[in-house]
């Protein structure tokens, strides 16, 4: 039996820019990503929490434009490639293009599960550069397995050499995220990759991770130290650890990778990235993750409760970007109580 | 005052909604709807009404456009295609009002600067997006107060009314809404968001504004500038509604919009698309007097 290979691909930088409300310095990341790149991690994302072009007052200002902070880390990894995110809606070909002549080579298309026609623009003009390109399913727990296998085989159909499965609100079990990665795997061209986003919400970053590789995926998002949006995601430097006892081949070094998350990820966290009552509830309503900290902050303004709150976003049934709607949420909240 | 014929070019929602909303104007009578689908839900039911039909796009409606008497059409096809349309209809003299993101022409927002406009014999006159028609009337309504360094927007629209041509337009739709909210907006900075949720019960239109004053905000007077115009837009959008706010927070201030259309076409929640072709509409209307008076000819 020949040994199985994954790639595994840091999100710290940009999944975790949710938890420190995009303000991580360029020293902070330069030294982290010469961290990773050291351990040998072979890919590294780089990019405001929302993607390319996430700027603004809705996700927050960043304190470095993408620019910077793509051209910092870029400039300082010899031997890992620098990845960047882009949502439809919110980025455009425009910000693809700008990450292309900075160096990035793997772009990854993100779409809410059922609207991957929203990425054929940029999808196939990602291809058309040579990129590494990938489509990324977001809140896939909102789709059926065959439903998340169509949407794959569109943006396939546009160009993307990798299709991820991503499980933004924590909320997969691992029977889940086999039953989609499985329906991916069969539907999509022998040649086409498969990927796995996790959050650990529930806990469930590690198991969920290795029951995609079983199923067939073979790229797997996690953050050293789990820096990311709610409970954060897989944390890397376990998911390492726990592939190398199951001789799964990830090329990065055990400890090495740990010391990057103890050394230099966790010292810059602004609180612990656990699960917490907030990220919990997120991982049980199946809420995305990065809505958390907007609704500790709305809570707190409007004095209701923020897992009310968070509920009150699924009951909804929000979707990735929707940030907007939790302050208006809190007011609706905050006037039902006053009973105005 | 008697009419004027039109043609609506694109039969998918937009268009289809037109022709509803057409078949109630006093001075505009839809003579022919232009599609390249033979299966076209739209292109069925504008023959059902008796409009003529071509599946050939443009080129199946320019040979027909003086017989016909055709003066004004409306584009509801996708900013590509609007490109070689709108050179094709000003070619023939035919005045366009334009309902994709193209940008070819001025804006125009009615409750903002369709006066304006009038009397300018503009022949390509662009109606933004769904998204800034239901945005740049609150932003322009702060930058009478004050000055507004940024102004943001989120729209949310439910998937089941963004046909293909949106989705395929979708950086277009980003680009024109940015432009639209610095132009007609008075923001000195403006950026748009858009989302798609497949909720089921589809959920109403629903439209953030966000806005940075470059000096506290006065309060009272955005307040009242913002009643104003709501209600203005109210006239040709009954179901456009401010559900929380303003909020003020330093120098942002932030209102949360829901759009309820009239549920011709596409059911109540696809206030997107009546919010575009009402204000469609009103442009043209106000054109009518102009158009057979003769300031185009």
């Amino acid at each position: 039996m020949s040994v199985q290979r994954v790639i595994l691909h840091d999100m710290s930088l940009r999944d975790g820019m949710h938890p420190k409300r995009h303000q991580i310095t360029l020293d902070q990341m330069t030294s982290i990503a010469r961290g990773l790149d050291e351990a040998g991690v072979p890919l590294i994302e780089v990019t405001h929490g929302d993607g390319l072009g996430g700027a603004s007052l809705n996700y927050g200002f960043p304190l470095h434009a993408d620019e910077e902070y793509l051209t910092a880390v870029i400039g300082t990894v010899r031997h890992a490639k620098v990845s960047a995110l882009l949502l439809p809606g919110i980025g455009t070909v425009d910000h693809l293009r700008m990450a292309k002549d900075l160096g990035v080579t793997t772009i990854r298309v993100a779409t809410h599960c059922t609207e991957a026609d929203v990425s054929e623009q940029h999808i196939s003009l990602a291809r058309k550069l040579g990129m590494d390109t990938v489509g990324f399913l977001m809140m896939a727990h909102m789709a059926e397995p065959q439903l998340i296998a169509e949407q794959g085989m569109l943006m396939e159909s546009y160009g993307a050499n990798c299709i991820y499965c991503t499980d933004s609100a924590g909320f997969m079990l691992p029977s889940d995220v086999t039953a989609r990665i499985r329906q991916l795997r069969e539907c999509l061209r022998p040649e086409t990759e498969i990927g796995f986003h996790g959050h650990h919400n529930l806990g469930m970053g590690v198991a969920n991770s290795i029951a995609a590789i079983e199923a067939g995926a073979v790229r797997i998002d996690g953050s050293a130290a789990g820096l990311g949006a709610g409970a954060g995601n897989t944390p890397l430097e376990v998911l390492n650890a726990v592939c190398q006892r199951m001789s799964i081949a990830t090329g990065v070094d055990v400890m090495r990778l740990a010391d990057v998350a103890e050394d230099l990820v966790v010292p810059i966290m602004d609180v612990p990235v656990r699960i917490d009552r907030d990220a919990l509830v997120l991982g049980y309503a199946g809420v995305y993750s990065s809505f958390m900290l907007f609704a500790k902050r709305a809570a707190a303004r409007y004095g209701v409760s923020s897992a009310d709150l968070l509920i009150e976003m699924g009951r909804l049934k929000t979707v990735g970007g929707q940030e907007d709607l939790i302050e208006d949420a809190a007011l609706n909240l905050a006037k039902k109580r006053s009973g105005t | 005052m008697t009419g004027i014929n039109v043609a609506i070019i694109g039969s998918g929602n937009i268009g289809t909604d037109l022709l509803f909303k057409l078949q109630r104007s006093a001075c505009l009578t839809p003579r022919w709807m232009v599609g390249v689908d033979p299966n076209s839900e739209g292109l069925a039911r504008a023959s059902s009404l008796s409009l003529r039909t071509t599946t050939a796009g443009i080129n199946g409606l320019v040979p027909h456009l003086t017989a016909d008497h055709i003066q004004l059409a409306f584009d509801a096809t996708s900013a590509y295609v609007h490109r070689d349309n709108a050179r094709k209809l000003r070619e023939a003299g035919v005045v366009v009002i334009d309902l994709t993101p193209a940008g070819l022409g001025p804006f125009c927002v009615p409750p903002v600067n369709l006066a304006e406009l009038a009397g300018r014999r503009e022949t390509n006159i662009n109606m933004v997006t769904c998204g800034g028609q239901a945005t740049i009337p609150m932003v322009a309504a702060i930058s009478r107060v004050q000055r507004v360094d940024y102004a943001e927007i989120v729209a949310t629209v439910a998937s089941r009314s963004a046909g293909p041509g949106t989705r395929k337009n979708i950086d277009e739709f980003t680009r024109t809404t940015a432009l639209g909210i610095e132009k007609v907006g008075g923001a000195d900075r403006g950026k748009a968001i858009i989302i798609l949720n497949p909720a089921e019960p589809p959920l109403i239109m629903r439209d953030t504004v966000h806005c940075l004053v470059a000096t506290p905000p006065r309060e009272r007077e955005i307040k009242e500038s913002i009643q104003n115009m709501i209600i203005e837009v109210q006239k040709y959008v009954p179901g456009y509604r401010l559900k929380n706010g303003p909020v003020f927070d330093g120098k942002r201030v932030s209102i949360y919009l829901e759009v309820e259309g009239l549920g011709d076409y596409l059911p109540k929640y696809a206030g997107n698309l009546d919010i575009m072709t009402a204000a469609a509409l009103r442009t043209a209307e106000m054109l009518v007097p102009e158009i057979i008076a003769g300031a185009y000819r």
